[in-house]
This record gives C-alpha cells, structure tokens and sequence, in this order.
C-alpha cells in the first residue's frame, strides 16, 4: 500500500489514545506494517497532545515529522492550528471546531486567536472543520468526540463500514459500545 | 498472531515468555507500563517497590532464590538505584536478571536529560537497545541469556519513543528454566574488600568475553547500501530514523548491543565506507567509541546532544533536504500541561501562594504548582530533595526563614527517598514545615498504588503505611491531617506550623480527582447578576474556569464540583 501518515492532535483527557488504537486496529486488520507513538505522563495533564499513527508496507519511524502527514486529525481549533506544519504539501486537517482555552488565555495572558480556520484556509491548506461536540452529546457524552471526528474521517479512507465497525468493537468498552456506535455513523452522515 | 504492542507492553510479554518469575520496580514515565503489563500475567509475581534502590536489590535477592528476575525504571531512577547496580556487576547473579531503564530524550515527563548508555560503561554491564517493539520482547528473552551464560545482569536502555511506540509483534510461549538451587558462596555474594578484590578481574575478564561475543552476536548487523561513500552506525530508534529517511542508500551498522562495542566489526565496516557517521541522540557514546579505536568518524558536529532526533533532521545533513511545510505567522498560545480540575493539589497551592512563601518541591503531577498562575515552587531537584533541601536551607537562609519556607512532597515520592529526609529535619533539629501533599495515589505516572495506598500492584488490599505514625516515629510532634478543599483549614494550618519553634508536618489529604472511585459534587454555576468579573477566582488556574463576556464561566463538562473557587469569590457568585 501507499504509505499514510496520520497525525491526531488535541488536549490532553480528550480521547486521542483510543481514537489512535481504532485506527492502528483498522490498518493492523489490513495487514498493514503500522506504527503508533503516543506521549504519556505530565504531559496529558491537559496539554498539547499528539499521537503519530504511520502505516505501510514497512514503517520505520515511529514518528511524523514535519510536512509529512497526510491527514491532521484535530480534536480542537487551537491544536489544528499548532500542528500546521507537520501537514505534507496537499495533506488534509480534519479539525473540531470547538475551543478549549488554554492556561495563558485562562489566566490572560494571552488571547484565543480568532477567525483560525480561515486563517488555515488563507495558507492554501484543506480544511475540514465541523462542530464534533454536539453529534457527541446527541450521542450520550462529550467523550465520544473522538468517534464522531472519526466518523467524519471515515469518509476520508478507503475502509468499509463493517471494517470500521469491528474495530470499535474491537476497542472499545462493551458499556459504551452502542454510545460509540452513535457517535460514529453521526461522524459518518454529518 | 500478530498483535499490535508498544515497546513497554513487549517488554513485559518477553518477560513472559522468558520465564521471569519476579518483578519489582518503582514507577516512572517512560518505563510504568512494562511492570504494569507484567502484572497481567498470573505467571509472574509483581510488585510495586518504594524506590529503584529497593527493587534493584530484592531482584538480587530473587535471583540467589533461583528465579529469573526483573526490575524496571526511568533513567533517574537508575541513579537510586546506582549503589546495588555497581556492585552487583561484582557478584554476579544466579538467576539471570534483567533491568530496564528508560531514557526520556526531549524531557517528555522527566527532570533531566542524562544519557543512561554511561551507567553500561561505568558499572562494566552489558547494554542492549531494542529499536521498536518486537526487538524489545526479543531482546528481553536474549538478555537473560546472556545474562546467565555471562554471570551478569543485563542493562536494556530504551528510550520513550520505544516505550511508547506501538508496533507488530509475534507472541510465543513461555518457557520456564528450573529453580537454580541456592549455593552459599561468600566469596562471589559478600563483597567486603577481602572478596570484593578478588571479584573484579572477573569483571573485567567477563568485559572482554562480552565483547569478544558482541562481535558474532545476531544483535548486532550490517545493512549494505547503495552508495559506500559513506556508512553510518547507529542504534535504536536512531537507526529507524535512519531507514526511514536515508531508505538504503548508505550502508548501517546498526548495534543491538551498545555495550561493549564489536570494536573489529566497527573497524571493518570503516574501512568499507568513506566517511564513517555515527547518529545517537545525547552524548556522543559511541562515536567517542570509534575515537577510542582510532577511526576517523563525523556525528555531534552534525547532530545535537540535545532533545530527540528525527527523520528530518537527518535528511537535513545526510539526505535530500526536510519536505517544505508551510505555518501560521501568528504567534500561537501555547498549551501546557495543568492541574486537573478538582486536583487537591490546588486548593494547598493557592495557601502557600497567598502566604508569598518559598517552596521546596518536588517530583510529581504537584510540580506543576510552580507553573502560572499559581506560581508556588521555588526548586524541584529530584525525588525526596525538598525536605532535604529545605533542612539545608534552614541552616544557612537566617532565622527569618523558617517562618516563610515550606517542603511540598506527595505520598509516593515521601515514602520513596523523603522519609530519610524527615529523619534529618528531626535528627539535627531545622524547624522545617513539611506537607506532604497525600493524593493517595503515584499520580502522575498515571496511577499506580504505594504503601500509603493500602492496595498492591494487582490490586489486592495490603498493609497500608501509617503516614501521621511514620512521621512521629521519625521524632516529628507537630503532624496534622488537613483537608485541601477547605482553604481556611489550610491557611489556619500552615500558618500555625510556620509559627512553631519545632519542626512539624502537614498531611494535605484528599484523594486525586481522577480516581474512579471519588465521587464527584455536581458542577457550579456562575450567578452572572451577582459576578461582577473581579477575577479573583481566576487566580487558581483551574481550566474548567474561563473569562467571558466581563464575568466567569464554568465548563460543565470539566467541573468536579469541587468548590475551591467558590471560596475565592466574595459575591456568591459561584455555586
């Protein structure tokens, strides 16, 4: 296959890890040669998080380096933004459009840009920037931000929908599976 | 089958496979999950130990047992445990033993960024570096091989971007050698000097027999390339970095075993290529490697001690250039990590801030106290530094200082190296104030249970340390529990200790947020009539709590109900 490198990007506690080990499932299950570099400790106190998911015939690097990835996954505006330049020239950001302040702009030291998808937009780039929250409260929780974004991916990849629906079972709790499920197909038809 | 494992998950299962029957370790990012994961399996006994020092050593002690036996930690845990490690490089083991360590380059989770490769070379033990997640279970079975075969215990060094990184892995079965009967042997198990002297030619004859294998080892392997120009030795995630930005056009010697070196391979491979480079991340290990055997070699004039390499970076100097990337011009706010929302932490942060005190702290998820706006530590060293700094401190900062300075340590790293501190404090008699910030869990290493838990590593209920009675036994009178969501309590408090003429200590009890069992108050709300925007609950840096539109909002879906800020607000508009 053609190699993919997919990065997903948001604050730390929103669910990136499982959104990253559906999509290592995915690839695993395609006999794919994949790898998935995540970051654990201080870090995931609600910081700036990335988990580099790279599949192919043989992966090497378990990380994405700048202007290689061919999709940014973003769980929110301001890490969408953050992570531009690991996009590979035509890469895509599929982002959340919600916002979630960080320390400096709790504590005023700082401002939330304003107007950041057209700003992403104005540097040629594509962008694919959805409200992601409400699906995933329609759905049962704010957690299952993470499946409705990969709902909307879905689109994106060349997977079917009995594929992607064996790795959600695959990967997820059986108490919140129908929650997922959900979330997921809202993802899908948004 | 082939399962998708990260380098830490693999190292356990190698652990499995290769018998290990005992694992003890302390916790510490990137290295937790290799224990955790091993705990999983009914096979082996696993535990949680107070410190490196303590697992390194009752590893020894399950080696002469019989068993084969492991002990995990993050590389400035190596540094507690150096004392056991040197020494046990003398007695030599029965069981084969095994320790991983793992580095953090880049600083992810970690104080400092020392390069572990130096422990190999300064206790004279064999080092192996798996590259991804499949060598890290291989060369876990291999390492109690050799440790066997050699009479040794074996150093694997990983790094976080192997600890951390998932990739495919092919399970096997277990296999568990018999039980080495024990066999008194004072002249190889006690090292006083009589015995000790007669140990070390064995270390170094067993040096040169390792070496003498590193250069046949499967380990160890040479990739031809393309273009022989030039050649490149590398090892661990270096080498993947390698391969995926240079594919095959140079020839690599990628080492599995960076210690010691295969010096004639080395040199064979040197006089195939032109220019030899050597590409490590931190100190220059193996490139002063090749210096020592005279060859004439490129690789910190090319690349940085400091932080992680990558891919680019090596298509920088030795390829075709990084691919072009394009940025916002705008100046992004950045987003660091902060205290949960309902941490207990904050409420006894917010005291010592208001008290404008200094603070010696310490390692844990509290050390981000010091980060704005809390702003409320002073110095973090290292594991157990902050009584024992602050007794230093005492001594020499003037009498005024006992009245404003304050230790911060929380219930793990207390029981790990900060006990011997507080037995300094009442020993040679420095009026100190200790709090020891009780969360009842290891936090930031993402929960794993300690002695003041009352639970073990599997999770069974357990002999559960006294912490007020530890403190007493040590000599301290003055203990009291406080309760960090109650910021009067905790000003009433700290305020008093700071006040005594003895040393005391502070218990801030209140169990993390984030364990499944604290149940949590419904979220407040903001009386937007009645909040007249004056900030001042802004000043805990609680991220559930933002400023809009002239007056606070609370996120629902963050707040634990906690209440701190609402004893900051003089309106009742936080309820």
């Amino acid at each position: 296959m053609e190699p993919l490198k997919i990065m997903i990007v948001g604050v730390g506690g929103q669910g990136t890890l499982l959104a990253s080990k559906l999509l290592g499932r995915l690839y695993m299950n395609r006999g794919c040669d994949i790898k998935v570099s995540e970051v654990h400790g201080m870090s995931q106190r609600g910081g700036s998080v990335v988990t580099h998911v790279s599949c192919g015939d043989r992966v090497c690097s378990p990380i994405v380096d700048r202007g290689e990835a061919d999709f940014i996954l973003s769980f929110e505006m301001l890490e969408a933004a953050r992570w531009v330049p690991y996009l590979r020239t035509g890469g895509l950001i599929l982002t959340n459009t919600r916002q979630i302040s960080p320390m400096p702009v709790i504590t005023g030291a700082a401002d939330y840009p304003s107007g950041l998808a057209d700003r992403i937009r104005e540097l040629g780039l594509k962008l694919d920037a959805f409200d992601a929250l409400t699906p995933a409260l329609e759905s049962g929780s704010a957690r299952a931000v993470n499946l409705v974004l990969l709902g909307r991916f879905s689109r994106y990849l060349d997977f079917s929908e009995e594929e992607w629906q064996e790795a959600i079972r695959a990967c997820v709790p059986a108490g919140y599976l129908e929650m997922n499920l959900t979330a997921w197909q809202k993802g899908r038809s948004e | 089958m082939k399962q998708l494992m990260s380098g830490n998950e693999a190292f356990a299962r190698g652990l499995y496979e290769a018998g290990c029957c005992y694992v003890s370790s302390y916790p510490g990012t990137p290295s937790t999950e290799i224990t955790e994961q091993a705990a999983r399996y009914p096979e082996m006994y696993a535990e949680w130990a107070p410190n490196e020092k303590v697992a390194l050593e009752s590893c020894f002690g399950a080696s002469l047992g019989g068993r084969r036996a492991f002990c995990g930690m993050k590389h400035v845990g190596l540094n507690v445990a150096a004392d056991p490690l040197f020494t046990l490089s003398y007695t030599g083991i029965s069981a084969g033993v095994v320790i991983a360590v793992a580095d953090d380059p880049g600083m992810h989770s970690s104080q400092n960024e020392q390069d572990s490769r130096w422990y190999a070379r300064a206790s004279k033990l064999p080092m192996l570096e798996p590259s991804d997640s499949l060598e890290a279970k291989e060369f876990t079975k291999l390492a109690f091989e050799l440790s066997e075969t050699f009479d040794t215990p074996v150093l694997i060094r990983i790094c976080m971007r192997v600890a951390h990184s998932k990739s495919l892995v092919e399970t096997g079965d277990r296999r568990e050698p018999e039980r080495r009967p024990y066999a008194k042997d004072p002249s190889k198990y006690v090292m006083m000097p009589g015995f000790a002297i007669r140990r070390h030619p064995i270390v170094e004859k067993r040096q040169a027999d390792l070496a003498e294998y590193a250069e046949t080892s499967p380990l160890n392997q040479i990739e031809d390339g393309r273009d022989h120009s030039r050649g490149i030795l590398t090892a661990a995630t270096s080498y993947q970095y390698v391969k995926e930005a240079l594919g095959d056009r140079y020839p690599v010697l990628k080492l599995g075993m960076t210690h010691p070196v295969p010096a004639q391979m080395i040199r064979n491979f040197a006089a195939e290529v032109g220019e030899l480079v050597v590409v490590e991340e931190l100190d220059p290990i193996l490139e002063n490697e090749c210096r020592t055997l005279g060859l004439s070699v490129r690789g910190k004039d090319l690349f940085s001690c400091l932080g992680e390499l990558s891919p680019n970076i090596i298509r920088e100097k030795l390829g075709d250039g990084a691919p072009s990337c394009t940025a916002l011009e705008q100046a992004l706010p950045g987003r660091p990590p902060v205290l949960c929302p309902g941490c207990p932490h904050r409420g006894l942060f917010y005291t010592l801030k208001r008290n404008r005190l200094t603070v010696f702290g310490d390692i844990g998820c509290y050390t981000l106290g010091a980060t704005a706006p809390l702003s409320a530590m002073d110095t973090t060293l290292c594991m157990g530094a902050s009584i024992s700094g602050l007794h230093g401190y005492l001594k020499t900062a003037g009498p005024e200082a006992a009245s404003r300075t304050v230790a911060v340590i929380g219930d793990s790293t207390f029981l790990h190296s900060g006990v011997t501190g507080l037995i300094n404090v009442a020993y040679n008699e420095s009026p100190a104030t200790v709090i020891i910030l009780d969360n009842s869990i290891t936090g930031m290493t993402g929960h794993q249970q300690n002695p003041a838990t009352g639970y073990n590593l599997k999770g069974d209920p357990c002999t559960k340390i006294d912490l007020e009675a530890l403190c007493r036994a040590a000599g301290i009178r003055r203990v009291r529990v406080v309760d960090p969501y109650d910021l009067e309590e905790c000003d009433r408090a700290v305020k008093e200790e700071l006040a005594a003429a003895e040393p005391s200590v502070i218990i801030s009890r209140r169990p993390c947020a984030l364990l499944k069992y604290v149940k949590h108050a419904a979220p407040l709300a903001v009386d937007t009539d009645s909040c007249v925007g004056c900030r001042s609950c802004m000043q805990i840096g609680c991220p559930a709590l933002s400023f809009e539109d002239g007056h606070a909002v609370v996120d629902s879906g963050q707040c634990v109900g906690c209440g701190v800020c609402s004893q900051l607000c003089y309106f009742g508009a936080l309820s």
